[in-house]
């Protein structure tokens, strides 16, 4: 399954480029496939976690024992307070739980 | 930035996108980078060769390393991609284009692509390196983009000192830093846009550079098109791509992508102990010293006998004096013989013939830059995985 960026994005890739100067250059990206895995609070995570990034952003993150609950407390809050994500506080606890359980 | 209902459209799709991880329509393959969690897309992105696949939006993607071996020069469709923030500029008008120039200057300026290519053009070949390269090996592991060797690339860039451009504005006195926006954006007007900055006296030293070329050809839009950035010998964080807002200011820059973002220990080596904080820290800068054997995997089997082994390396901007190989885990070493010199801030060659008996083998190589820096055996640490140099190692077994 792929889907297309925008389509006012979606033009010519790769024609030409040495020779770009009269012509726009525009390309369509490879379609997302990156997935969050399945687990409970998923929706909580999509909802508030892909408007900014893709799941490969989460899921390419170290593994381990001192990877789970302080860890994602701590990348949830950077999200929050750093990047401004518009996180409800009564999503916050779900979302560390999702990220600790599966990954 | 992106409106509302292209952020919901986006992130719809990513929805969609959600449980169809077996399904990647334009994975070709995987690769497993040494690290745990290594396991990565090869994937196929307009202007570029099978790349890996880091992350897909924003996107972001590591060089193959056997390319490395293929010469001094990164090609531009192997060359990585590092993007911050997700409304990257995909379309683009080259005709359209402008770079504004203003804050502190006595003539604010907007230059369309065809007047910076109409000044006197200069050309530098200059290793680009990501702050994050490497960090997948960082022991701890630290929070941030797993990436393994493959974010650095050597290209020659073609373009106009910045100074050139600063002095046509007129700087005003008192002014202190520039600073850098490019045309990529964050998707929520909360995140912090990535701009950078550097002090007056280093953005007015000549080699700094307005870039339009690389290799002979155009940016690719992947990096940076139609101009971004140059600052040789410094971390890939200072190279804003998709350039065209240029800001002289009188203090010190305090947007979170200087202030908050990409710092280093301000301690010897700018390390601290594993695991631990520092108490002060200071912007990124200037590589460390690093070199790696291109021609030999590690884990590879080798014919026992004769090998000529090579590979690159590369400094902060003194230019690499010296690299030696050992082939017996680090007792003894051989100075290797330096490539052709393409510049200071270049990845130079060297190559060195060696006798391998059968049986296992740690071949090590360490470089030493016209600094007098080194590289440690052991590695630093710092809590954002920056800055890796030590000496790199690849297991052998001749037979």
């Amino acid at each position: 399954m792929r889907y297309r960026i925008p389509t006012t994005l979606a033009i010519v890739a790769g024609l030409g480029f040495a020779a770009a100067h009269a012509t726009p250059v525009a390309f369509t990206l490879p379609g997302e496939t990156a997935a969050f895995r399945p687990g409970a609070n998923l929706d909580v995570v999509q909802n508030n976690c892909t408007a900014c990034h893709s799941a490969d952003y989460i899921k390419t993150q170290p593994r381990g024992e001192k990877f789970k609950k302080d860890f994602w407390a701590a990348e949830v809050t950077k999200m929050i307070k750093v990047y401004g994500a518009p996180i409800e506080e009564a999503d916050v606890g779900k979302i560390v739980d999702y990220l600790s359980a599966n990954y | 930035m992106l409106d509302r209902r292209e952020l919901l459209k986006r992130a719809g799709m990513a929805a969609l996108a959600t449980g169809l991880a077996s399904h990647r329509a334009l994975a070709l393959d995987t690769v497993t980078l040494p690290f745990d969690n290594g396991e990565r897309p090869l994937v196929r992105y307009p202007q570029k060769r099978p790349m890996i696949g880091l992350t897909e939006r924003p996107p972001q993607l590591e060089t193959p390393f056997s390319i490395f071996n293929d010469g001094p020069i990164t090609p531009n469709n192997a060359f990585f991609v590092r993007y911050h923030l997700a409304d990257v500029p995909y379309n683009i008008d080259p005709d359209k284009f402008t770079l504004e120039i203003k804050g502190k200057v006595d003539r604010p300026l907007k230059l369309s692509l065809k007047e910076i290519k109409k000044l006197k053009a200069v050309e530098l070949v200059a290793v680009n390196q990501c702050s994050g390269n490497s960090r997948g090996f960082s022991n701890p592991r630290v929070a941030g983009g797993q990436l393994a060797n493959g974010a650095m690339g050597n290209a020659r860039w073609r373009g106009v000192p910045l100074k050139a451009v600063l002095d046509m504005a007129g700087v005003q006195a008192g002014a202190k830093q520039v600073t850098f926006n490019g045309m990529d954006g964050p998707v929520s007007d909360k995140t912090p846009d990535f701009v950078k900055a550097l002090e007056l006296d280093h953005a007015r030293d000549g080699e700094v550079m307005l870039a339009y070329g690389m290799n002979g050809e155009d940016l690719p839009v992947l990096n940076g098109f139609p101009l971004r950035l140059v600052v040789p010998g410094y971390y890939g964080t200072y190279w804003v791509k998709h350039l065209n807002e240029i800001t002289v200011i009188d203090n010190v820059f305090d947007g979170f992508w200087m202030k908050s973002a990409y710092r280093i220990p301000d301690t010897p080596n700018n390390s601290v102990e594993p695991g631990t904080a520092p108490k002060a820290t200071i912007p990124i800068n200037r590589f460390t010293v690093r070199s790696f054997i291109t021609n030999v995997i590690d884990g590879a089997k080798v014919k026992a006998g004769r090998t000529a082994l090579r590979g690159i390396a590369f400094d902060g901007g003194k230019g690499i004096k010296e690299v030696a190989v050992s082939t017996d885990g680090g007792k003894t070493w051989m100075p290797a013989k330096l490539g052709r010199d393409l510049g200071k801030y270049s990845f130079r060659e060297w190559k060195l013939p060696v006798k391998l008996d059968a049986g296992a083998h740690e071949l090590k190589v360490r470089a030493t830059s016209n600094g007098g820096e080194v590289q440690p055996m052991t590695p630093f640490w710092n809590p954002a995985g920056y800055l890796r140099n030590v000496v790199e190692t690849v297991r052998v077994t001749a037979a």
